[in-house]
């Protein structure tokens, strides 16, 4: 695994990494993520096909952000993930490195209610505007009244 | 290759439009444009999409989709079933696709459980997943002809597609919502007389879709309408996520089943179509061309059909024959089992995807280890697709926003989940 391109691209930037089912896992720092963005993207990977978020409730850092890169050239895909805690999550936006970013990042402000600093529009996507709470949280009710 | 993000590809939220058409208003030089709201029901906005556009006389200013009105929270549902509960969730996401949402899921959990799935299962998915294409495309051909004020050719195309629906039924019980794949395998084996059916179908086909062709390809109507409206650079596309017939459409060579194959795709020869256009004119070829594509890969399917179980050899996953569970103490064991509390799944993350009608579905499943998954993320083609509508209209007539939409062929289900 030492010579693929997204691992020489990221050995600077990269916590851990997994190669688990084929599939590649980089984690990085969540204060690196356009870093390694715009890093994945020099090295050839050149379309995010998915942004998305994971809730590890109880256990702390509680949220994981996923990015799903593809490289047409290599037919290779990285997967990036950052780790932030439950407590007022935030992450910086990576709608400068892919402009497609943009409603992934509005889906998971508006169903984990993860910030993505310097994101040109963050509202609610899929939930109407006045609507309380992040429902794909784990600790979101799910019966009851609101 | 890297495209850098220009101000004006940022997608505007819908109170920015309506705000900037404020502003332009005092702005006396541009006073005359107006905030327009099309949709959710509009009849050409294929579902519940509203857009709301700020025109100057007949020319698109700006332009922000608004969403959600279908939104059921299907993900967070799924964290609530177990594995093979889910599947019958998948076909409701997409429902003019619901084998290729069926076959990602049951891809991407099967990664999971690290299953072989026997040939014969693989190359029937592969034959029900091409159907399953040329099924869409006929909704979309006969729609976005509807659009554009072409009505004969939706009665031609709903023709081909309900002997396509029928053939669903007939293997599935089910036309539309058919949850036919199982995790592990198929339902059930498909009837005696079914693949001469499906043979007697891709028989006639290619002459139908030359039919359609006929009707529209030499119109001067359609192709007024069609060619150079919407256009979308290949960097664009790249940037804004656009997956399938419309990323080809502008010159992209990219199509999953042949640059990163899945489910055996490996073994068919066919030709993936490319223009490089970047208008509708071409995603209206593109699809034309797919549909005979799909109708070579069912042959093909056909031709080498194995034969052999269709579900592979795990039956603390797979429920038993109700012969064997009314008959075998173990089957019925395993069939409580699997009914009652599931089938733990090893913990681990995957991101199956495959191309669907609509460009890259993709099922990102992660698993604690339980019968449960802990997260089922949906990547859908028109989500992604639709955030280039403001780049493809700006600038142009209202009257083409139409044809544009029909073009990139969204299904909303998708987009809300």
């Amino acid at each position: 695994m030492a010579d693929n391109t997204a691992v020489v691209a990221l050995a600077d930037l990269a916590v851990k990494a997994k190669f688990d089912r084929d599939e590649l896992t980089i984690y990085v720092a969540s204060q690196n993520i356009v870093a390694a963005a715009t890093a994945v993207q020099k090295a050839g990977y050149n379309f995010l096909e998915d942004v998305t978020a994971v809730d590890w409730y109880p256990s702390e850092p509680r949220f994981q952000v996923t990015y799903h890169i593809v490289s047409h050239r290599l037919k290779q895909r990285v997967r990036l993930a950052a780790l932030l805690d439950g407590e007022d999550p935030v992450i910086d936006s990576i709608t400068s490195v892919w402009p497609s970013a943009n409603f992934y990042e509005r889906e998971v402000w508006d169903l984990f209610g993860i910030r993505f600093v310097g994101h040109p529009n963050l509202t609610r996507i899929m939930m109407p505007t006045d609507w309380k709470g992040h429902p794909l949280r784990k600790d979101y009710p799910v019966e009851g009244y609101r | 290759m890297a495209p850098v993000a220009a101000p004006d590809m940022i997608n505007p939220g819908v109170d920015d439009v309506v705000a900037d058409a404020r502003h332009h208003n005092q702005d006396p030089s541009r006073d005359h444009t107006m905030v327009l709201n099309m949709g959710p029901q509009h009849p050409s906005t294929h579902g519940v999409l509203r857009l709301v556009l700020e025109i100057d006389g007949e020319t698109v200013v700006s332009l922000a989709p608004d969403i959600g009105y279908l939104h059921t929270g299907i993900e967070k549902t799924t964290e609530a079933k177990f594995y093979q509960q889910v599947v019958p969730l998948t076909d409701r996401i997409d429902y003019l696709c619901p084998m290729t949402n069926n076959l990602a899921y049951v891809l991407a959990v099967e990664k999971l459980l690290g299953l072989e799935i026997p040939e014969r299962a693989e190359t029937i998915r592969i034959l029900l997943n091409e159907l399953t294409r040329i099924q869409s495309h006929l909704v979309w051909l006969g729609t976005h002809a509807m659009d554009i004020g072409a009505l004969t050719v939706f009665l031609y195309c709903f023709r081909e597609r309900e002997e396509l629906l029928r053939l669903f039924e007939a293997v599935a019980g089910q036309r539309m919502m058919t949850s036919y794949f199982r995790i592990g395998g198929l339902s059930m084996e498909p009837p005696i007389d079914w693949f001469a059916r499906v043979q007697k179908f891709l028989n006639i086909m290619p002459s139908k879709i030359a039919e359609y062709e006929g009707l529209l390809s030499g119109n001067p109507i359609w192709i007024n309408r069609l060619k150079g409206v919407g256009y979308l650079s290949p960097e664009d596309a790249i940037a804004l996520g656009v997956t399938g017939p419309p990323l080809r459409a502008s010159g992209v060579d990219w199509d999953l089943r042949r640059d990163m194959p899945y489910s055996g795709y490996e073994k068919y020869q066919f030709k993936v179509p490319i223009r490089t256009e970047g208008d509708v004119w071409a995603r209206y070829v593109i699809r034309l061309e797919e549909m005979y594509e799909s109708v070579k890969i069912c042959q093909q399917a056909l031709d080498r059909m194995p034969e052999g179980p269709i579900v592979a050899d795990a039956p603390k996953i797979i429920l038993p024959y109700r012969e064997q569970m009314k008959t075998q103490m173990e089957s019925l064991i395993h069939h409580f089992k699997i009914v009652t509390e599931g089938f733990a799944v090893p913990a681990g993350e995957v991101f199956q995807t495959v191309e669907s009608p609509r460009g890259v579905m993709g099922y990102y499943v992660v698993s604690d280890g339980t019968a449960k998954p802990l997260r089922v993320h949906m990547r859908n083609p028109s989500y992604a697709t639709l955030q280039a509508l403001e780049t493809m209209c700006k600038g142009k007539l209202l009257g083409d926003v139409v044809a544009v939409i029909g073009s990139i062929d969204i299904v909303l289900g998708e987009i809300d989940r």
